[in-house]
């Protein structure tokens, strides 16, 4: 028995554009050692596939940790073990913590719990402002030397162009990227979606253009200033075209978008369904088939889960006065699947959305499966079918898209760095990985 | 969808939330329901054995002596305890979340619970997330609906032009943030008028407006040509401060209704007004005091269409509360 | 069931009845009832033949019914409509069916709604006597039997006649 092998089993992975089948794919003290070897060893613990996929570990660009600050809705122990059941292996976390993470210290402490909980990588992404109240600069080299990736605004809008300009300049001298969610404060005023549903039921809507006037500013200021911009949870299609446009041009710009943008539309909140009190807001379906397009065409680079875990309490109220956003990190294989099924996204362009894109935007290395590689790895069972329901899921937060549905689609184990750190299976029932 | 936790199996009504969703027979026979009531009114012992021993609770998050006292008035006339609650001094605001103080009250015995409330769907979550084996008549949420009102209107419509068929029916005034008003295009629409005209200045109307099913009118006249019924709606003062109108005087010039305009109506149009009145800024006195005006008869009205959709919705939800317990044993 | 029932025979026998009782009682004013829809019929029919220039009187018993939360509103039966006062008033009360005595029952609470009677007497066409409550009539047109799944239906308002139809039995 070779106690530091593991082997995974029957699957398919993707490479040179197509889906490449595999009997073994052998992983010893964390490196990829052998693929389809013909050597017979007896691993630790063998994980098999079913007939289903493997790809580099999942890397998630916008994850609310909900630590340090609102323990009763989440830490980094508890959603960080979410996310390794998602098949995540790297993720941002967002600033939006309390206290805010906009200085060495809390950088630090995440740094240290999420090591201690070693379920996945934790990348920070530090606050752009202090306290991320959009007025004034915070300590972005500090802050890049304790660990952050990136610099953002946090969904918070900046109170001023002036401001975002001089934010934009300094984190361009420490080199440091800013991911900006773009929100024109004037016209953010509202719950969900202007439009006719919002007519309909008589709440106050957030028009297009609150979006699509940020993105046109922050382009031009990405441009004036020379940052890396990245935009967070786009939801227009008009957002989409100035987005191409100005990468036509030459501006150093990526995007993203959350994963429940690609599924529902502000139909969703017609009975009031306070899960899908989402910001920024759930659009039309025009909007949703431009996302989707815009990911096939390249003018959208990534995919995010924008994972906020509530507890229950918190989306047990009339829906103005419910918190915002959606536990949606152990939803992303299901909703991968699901849109594959229906034809609308192919599993392999949601997968370089949240595998190889999100990397090349922070500059990271590539995961791969191939010998000699470590293993940063998800094994996926596209036929696996479940109920998005509180005992099956690791998040403190109950509120899914999914919630109480049965899905298709999970994640049965994930190799964050070598380790395993997710496995729905034993089938060496001696050994327990 | 919306309407569906408002009806029992059988399609009877076990909460009244919202017009949206229900049949035209069911409107149909809520408006015959409150005819048979309106007798009642004028008995010498204006009440009915049919809610005794239920209680009623008057759930009123949003101030407001006219409704409130119309439906504490109908559930009275129906033998019902009534229980008013005001809620600006009771437990929410001691930070006790809503939906312990329902459950709360509803282990209390409650049968009934009349919400008024600030927030658009809040009747909506309490009917489905919090009690839902009590019957929930919604007086009023945010800006989603208003359906009593409506339903009253509606009545008012009928006894003075005897069918709905072939009418043309213009609300003037702030669609953009009126319950009323959403509640009355989607009734009317159901209804089976011929038109539904909105008439407002753009900054007043919704973008979308034209998804509700009506014509958007933004030049008054225009408007009121051939109309048979003008529902005029109280034009509240924050609209000015929040930007949106320049001053009461232009509203009133350019929106306002008097005998001039009226004028361009048919010649038996009727004029109504959920009320209250704000003389000089939507309507003159001689229209609102005039012969065409049907005001005072909605007034009358809204006891009876409150009484007809309590008992309905207390019928149908002891019929719910019944099967489940049928179930259980 | 096949007896044929001729209701205007029974009309003339009761009317006959009322004019003796009245006699007997002593009272020489009354107002007539009728419980819609089929007793206001038999009611009109009582006032013809007692040649009555004053109205019947018309009460709708919807909202006082025993069986209200579990069968709804009926809406489409007209209003109440007593054209005289109740107070100190002898009143005869007239309905086509006379079964279990629930429908009397609330006709009177009804009707001490609107005022207090001198006295309720009530007239029936048809006593089926199949009693659920104590109710006596004092004026019956005739007395019949009924099988378990057959219920008897007075049609009109023009040509009265009786119906005996068979029913779907009910596990209740």
């Amino acid at each position: 028995m070779n106690v530091s092998a593991i082997e995974i089993i029957n699957g398919k992975y993707w490479a040179n554009d197509g889906w490449v089948k595999f009997e073994s794919i052998r992983i010893i003290d964390g490196i990829i050692t052998a693929i389809n070897s013909d050597d017979p060893i007896e691993p630790l613990c063998v994980i098999d596939a079913k007939g289903g996929i493997v790809c580099p570990g999942l890397f998630d660009l916008n994850v609310a940790l909900r630590e340090p600050g609102y323990a009763r809705n989440g830490n980094i122990d508890s959603e960080t073990r979410a996310a390794a059941a998602a098949g995540v292996t790297q993720l941002c976390c967002t600033p939006d913590s309390q206290p805010v993470n906009d200085t060495k210290a809390v950088t630090k402490l995440i740094k240290e719990q999420a090591n201690l909980s070693a379920n996945c990588e934790v990348l920070p992404l530090g606050a752009l402002t202090k306290a991320l109240k959009g007025e004034q600069l915070s300590a972005h080299a500090s802050l890049k030397e304790a660990g952050c990736v990136a610099l953002s605004n946090g969904a918070a809008p900046i109170s001023n162009l002036l401001v975002a300009q001089r934010c934009f300049e300094y984190a361009k001298t420490q080199n440091m990227p800013v991911f900006m969610t773009p929100m024109e404060k004037d016209l953010y005023e509202g719950c969900m979606h202007e439009g006719a549903v919002s007519t309909a039921i008589g709440l106050k809507g957030i028009p297009a253009i609150a979006e699509t006037i940020a993105v046109a500013q922050l382009l031009q200021l990405a441009k004036a200033t020379g940052v890396q911009l990245h935009l967070s949870q786009i939801s227009c299609a008009e957002s989409i075209q100035l987005i191409a446009e100005a990468k036509a041009a030459g501006t150093r710009v990526s995007a993203d978008v959350a994963i429940v943008n690609l599924l529902y539309t502000h139909e969703s909140v017609k009975g009031f369904n306070s899960h899908f009190h989402c910001i920024p807001p759930l659009r039309t379906e025009q909007d949703r088939q431009a996302l989707l397009e815009g990911l096939k065409s390249g003018a959208i680079d990534a995919i995010c889960s924008a994972h906020l875990p509530w507890e229950a309490a918190e989306k047990r109220m009339p829906f103005v006065e419910t918190a915002v956003g959606m536990s949606s990190i152990e939803s992303l294989i299901p909703a991968a699947v699901k849109l594959n099924e229906n034809g609308e996204l192919k599993l392999e362009v949601f997968l370089k959305a949240m595998t190889e894109n999100p990397r090349n935007i922070l500059h990271k290395e590539q995961n791969t499966i191939e010998t000699g590689a470590t293993a940063n790895i998800t094994v996926i069972d596209t036929e696996q079918k479940w109920v998005v329901e509180q005992q099956q899921t690791y998040s403190k937060g109950d509120n899914t898209m999914f919630y109480n549905e049965e899905v298709k689609g999970r994640v049965i184990a994930t190799l964050c760095n070598g380790r395993l750190t997710h496995n729905t299976q034993d089938l060496n029932s001696k050994n327990n990985c | 969808m919306e309407s569906e936790i408002q009806l029992t199996p059988s399609g009877r009504l076990k909460h009244f939330l919202s017009v949206s969703g229900l049949s035209r027979a069911l409107l149909t026979e809520i408006l015959d329901t409150a005819e048979s009531f309106i007798e009642v009114g004028e008995r010498n012992i204006r009440k009915v054995p049919l809610l005794r021993g239920k209680t009623v609770v008057n759930l009123f998050f949003e101030p407001s002596t006219r409704t409130r006292s119309t439906f504490e008035l109908a559930a009275k006339r129906l033998s019902a305890d009534v229980l008013n609650l005001d809620i600006s001094t009771s437990a929410t605001s001691k930070g006790e979340s809503l939906s312990d103080m329902l459950e709360n009250l509803e282990a209390m015995a409650s049968d009934m619970f009349v919400v008024r409330h600030s927030q658009s769907g809040a009747a909506h979550f309490i009917a489905e997330s919090v009690t839902p084996n009590v019957a929930i008549v919604n007086a009023g949420d945010g800006w989603h609906a208003h359906p009593t009102q409506a339903m009253l209107d509606m009545l008012t419509i009928r006894q003075h032009k005897g069918s709905f068929e072939g009418l043309k029916v213009a609300i003037v005034g702030d669609i953009l943030h009126s319950r009323v008003a959403r509640s009355q295009i989607r009734a009317l629409n159901t209804l089976g008028v011929a038109e539904v005209r909105v008439i407002a200045p753009n900054t007043l109307l919704p973008n979308d407006v034209e998804c509700l099913g009506v014509k958007r009118f933004t030049q008054m006249e225009d408007g009121l040509k051939d109309l048979d019924v003008i529902i005029m709606l109280r034009l509240q003062k924050e609209r000015m401060q929040g930007g949106l109108l320049p001053s009461e005087q232009e509203y009133y010039r350019l929106y306002g209704l008097n005998q001039q305009k009226l004028a361009m109506a048919k010649p038996d149009a009727i004029v109504m007004h959920p009320g209250p009145i704000n003389r000089g800024v939507e309507i003159s006195s001689d229209v609102a005091d005039g012969p065409q005006s049907v005001i005072l008869n909605q007034v009358t009205n809204g006891i009876a269409i409150r009484m007809a959709v309590m008992s309905m919705a207390m019928s149908g939800q002891t019929e719910t509360n019944t099967s489940r317990k049928e179930a259980l044993e | 069931m096949t007896e044929q029932i001729d209701v205007a025979t029974l009309i003339a026998k009761m009317a006959q009845d009322i004019e003796t009782q009245m006699q007997t009682r002593g009272i020489s004013t009354y107002e007539i009832v009728g419980i819609h829809s089929g007793g206001v019929w038999i009611a009109q029919q009582l006032r013809q033949a007692l040649k009555r220039e004053q109205a019947v009187g018309e009460i709708n018993i919807s909202f006082y019914r025993d069986d209200f939360t579990r069968v709804g509103l009926h809406p489409q039966v007209s209003p109440s409509n007593l054209p005289f006062v109740i107070d100190n008033t002898h009143i005869v009360l007239v309905d086509d069916v006379l079964m279990s005595g629930r429908t009397v029952r609330a006709a009177m609470n009804e009707l001490f709604d609107y005022g207090r009677p001198a006295s309720i007497q009530f007239a029936v066409l048809i006593d089926i006597n199949q009693r659920e409550l104590p109710i006596a009539p004092s004026v019956v047109g005739t007395v019949m039997a009924l099988a378990t799944d057959e219920r008897v239906k007075l049609i009109g308002p023009e040509d009265l006649h009786v119906n005996i139809q068979k029913i779907a039995i009910q596990d209740n």
